[in-house]
């Protein structure tokens, strides 16, 4: 595999449930060190399709292909290894509520390294600090952070083992426009020092803008167009113009330019 | 073993100082096995006042990695050497400024008071906790019989249909199950009744046996016990989750009472339901003692029924359907009490259906307990 092979290449993929078709015949590109953003109007299947790709949802057809591996013909063994190799950001952080924030970070080391145990405290903390939470969240339990720290803190659970890729599932949802500005910033700035590629699920105009280097649009059960921000802005599809030149985005452009 | 799949340190005495060589790929991955090495790593060893880290033989790094570079170079300061370091590039300075960014002290674990302290403290917690639940309860018990004095002065209150649809599922729905327990255990009382009464020739009186346990004890605890674990947790859950989507809070928005709309129609119900209940548990248990005293014993139905008729009179009967009603309030009232007690999180309404199984079911027992004091002091 080579540096120009895409990173994740989704082919001919199909999620039914039921009678009720979600995805029908979807290709989809990421390319090594982009962030890709994933739009879409609510129902269009973008959670979906964040889960086929990382083998939560098995799709009714179709390949993924991640780091050149294809998911669902993979063997138990080596799909532990593929899966240490992204990390996942679920909507609201998806903590573990018996652990603490730190032990939290450090499930991946002591279940998949045996890293020594001053090791690990001192990997954790680094982390919580990578993702900027302040040094008293170490020993606090999910319950007791605000939305927005339970997503750093889901942050730096999904950066433990430095994974390639990073999977983010609406990470600016439910926060306040100034909390969300820094987790786009946070994104951004990690994602630049560590190369990470970026998966990012979003409604939010303000974190395409301000963060994503391609925007893949998900309508009419396919990715109908993948491209830059400028593409997008180009584009005529009835869904991508009223979503890219409505009202709420003039403004979101606004502030990203200005 | 290639230079990808191994990381590996090398510390020697060179010209430019004390040397430490990083080789490999320094990743969390494979950094395991160079911790140790790296906190011996001993200043006294170095002859100079100068230390190089040697990065040229690197072929991979990421954060964990650089944080143990940073680590080893902070450590070799300390100790009064110029560290520098040799082959950086500017990816390994990213990294580096990000595991700079860390300061030591930070406090990771919890503080773990003493045994004794946390046995106290367990202990204290559970008193305090026990107490507030019989005082919450407690206070329960009144705003209920407040709303159902309510509801008995103006009847027009009742929500009739709700009270209806708890019937049937609390009370017509649970008869299968309510009907095979009682027959089985009906049967098996009879059968180990039999056994022990034929040893000194008294086996005539297993049909007092049966028909006196079950219908002044086994047949309404039973009952009670299968529609604690059935009804009271289904009532916790419906009314916590209902909590828990702030559904209760949007019915008190609109000028709905919860109590009326939620709680007295599920109290209601169970009263009515759980005396129909037990008066089939007790049919359905005497029918399986009269299957397996006419299997064991030859003792005809007909003849069951005439044994039946002289050794039970109404009251044996009577004091076990009128325990029903008063298990049934207090099922219900714990049931719903628990799912009024739900906050916020899916968690809460697992803890509290947990709960209100284990109280009512407690309850239930502790009263038939009470009862059988309070009757035998009667006299009935």
């Amino acid at each position: 595999m080579t540096d120009d092979d895409p990173i994740i290449r989704v082919r001919g993929l199909r999620n039914q449930f039921g009678s009720q078709v979600v995805h029908d015949n979807l290709d989809l590109d990421v390319r090594r060190g982009e962030v890709l953003g994933i739009v879409g109007g609510s129902g269009t299947g973008k959670s979906v399709l964040l889960r086929s790709i990382v083998g939560l949802q098995r799709p009714t057809a179709g390949t993924v292909t991640v780091l050149g591996r294809t998911i669902s013909e993979m063997e138990e063994e080596e799909r532990k290894r593929l899966e240490q190799q992204w990390g996942i950001l679920f909507q609201d952080g998806a903590l573990f509520s018996a652990l603490t924030v730190a032990e939290n970070v450090q499930v991946p080391y002591r279940e998949h390294l045996g890293l020594p145990l001053d090791l690990m405290d001192e990997l954790a903390a680094l982390k919580i600090t990578m993702v900027g939470l302040p040094s008293d969240a170490c020993t606090k339990y999910p319950s007791e952070l605000s939305g927005g720290m339970r997503k750093r803190a889901g942050l730096a659970r999904a950066l433990a083992l430095d994974p390639d890729i990073l999977f983010l599932d609406e990470p600016t949802a439910g926060l306040d426009p100034i909390g969300a500005a820094a987790f786009d910033t946070l994104i951004r700035d990690l994602q630049r020092t560590l190369g990470l590629t970026v998966f990012l699920v979003t409604h939010d105009l303000d974190t395409l803008h301000a963060t994503c280097d391609r925007i893949a649009v998900l309508a009419d059960k396919r990715v109908t167009l993948q491209g830059t921000m400028d593409d997008m802005l180009r584009s005529d599809h009835p869904w991508i113009k009223e979503y890219f030149t409505g009202p709420r985005a003039r403004a979101a452009q606004a502030s990203a330019t200005g | 073993m290639s230079a990808t799949t191994t990381a590996t340190l090398e510390t020697e005495e060179a010209e430019v100082g004390f040397l430490v060589r990083a080789k490999g790929a320094w990743t969390v991955r494979l950094v395991r096995d160079l911790d140790g090495p790296l906190r011996e790593i001993s200043p006294k060893r170095a002859r100079g006042r100068d230390a190089v880290i040697d990065l040229t033989g690197l072929t991979r790094l990421d954060t964990a990695g650089a944080w143990l570079l940073h680590r080893t170079s902070e450590q070799l300061r300390v100790a009064g050497l110029r560290v520098s370091y040799r082959g950086e590039t500017a990816e390994i300075r990213t990294l580096l400024d990000v595991a700079e960014g860390y300061r030591f002290g930070f406090n990771l674990r919890l503080p773990r008071p003493p045994a004794y302290i946390q046995l106290a403290d367990r202990v204290g917690a559970t008193l305090i906790s026990v107490a507030n639940e019989v005082r919450g309860l407690l206070g329960f018990f009144g705003l209920l019989l407040e709303v159902l004095w309510r509801t008995i002065k103006h009847p027009s209150r009742l929500r009739v249909v709700p009270l209806v649809h708890h019937m049937e599922r609390a009370g017509l729905d649970a008869l299968p199950i309510v009907c095979l327990m009682t027959f089985l255990i009906g049967g098996v009382l009879a059968q180990q009744g039999a056994v022990q009464l034929q040893k000194f020739g008294a086996e005539v009186f297993t049909v007092n046996m049966v028909a006196i346990t079950f219908l002044r004890e086994i047949g309404i605890l039973l009952t009670a016990i299968i529609v604690a674990g059935r009804s009271g947790s289904a009532f916790t859950a419906e009314i916590g989750s209902m909590k828990m989507r702030e559904e209760v809070d949007a019915m008190r928005t609109l000028g709905l009472d919860p109590m009326d709309m939620l709680v007295v129609p599920r109290v209601l119900a169970l009263v009515i339901m759980l005396p129909l209940l037990t008066f089939v548990a007790d049919i359905m248990g005497l029918v399986g003692g009269a299957l397996m005293v006419w299997q064991m014993l030859d003792t005809s139905p007909g003849v069951f029924i005439v044994r039946l008729s002289e050794a039970a009179d109404f009251w044996t009967f009577g004091v076990g359907i009128l325990k029903a009603p008063l298990m049934a309030l207090v099922i219900a009232m714990i049931g719903c009490y628990a799912g009024m007690r739900v906050t916020g999180s899916a968690e809460s309404v697992g803890v509290q259906t947990t709960r209100s199984v284990v109280q009512s079911i407690f309850m239930v027992i502790v009263l038939d307990a009470l009862f059988a004091v309070f009757f035998t002091a009667i006299g009935i």
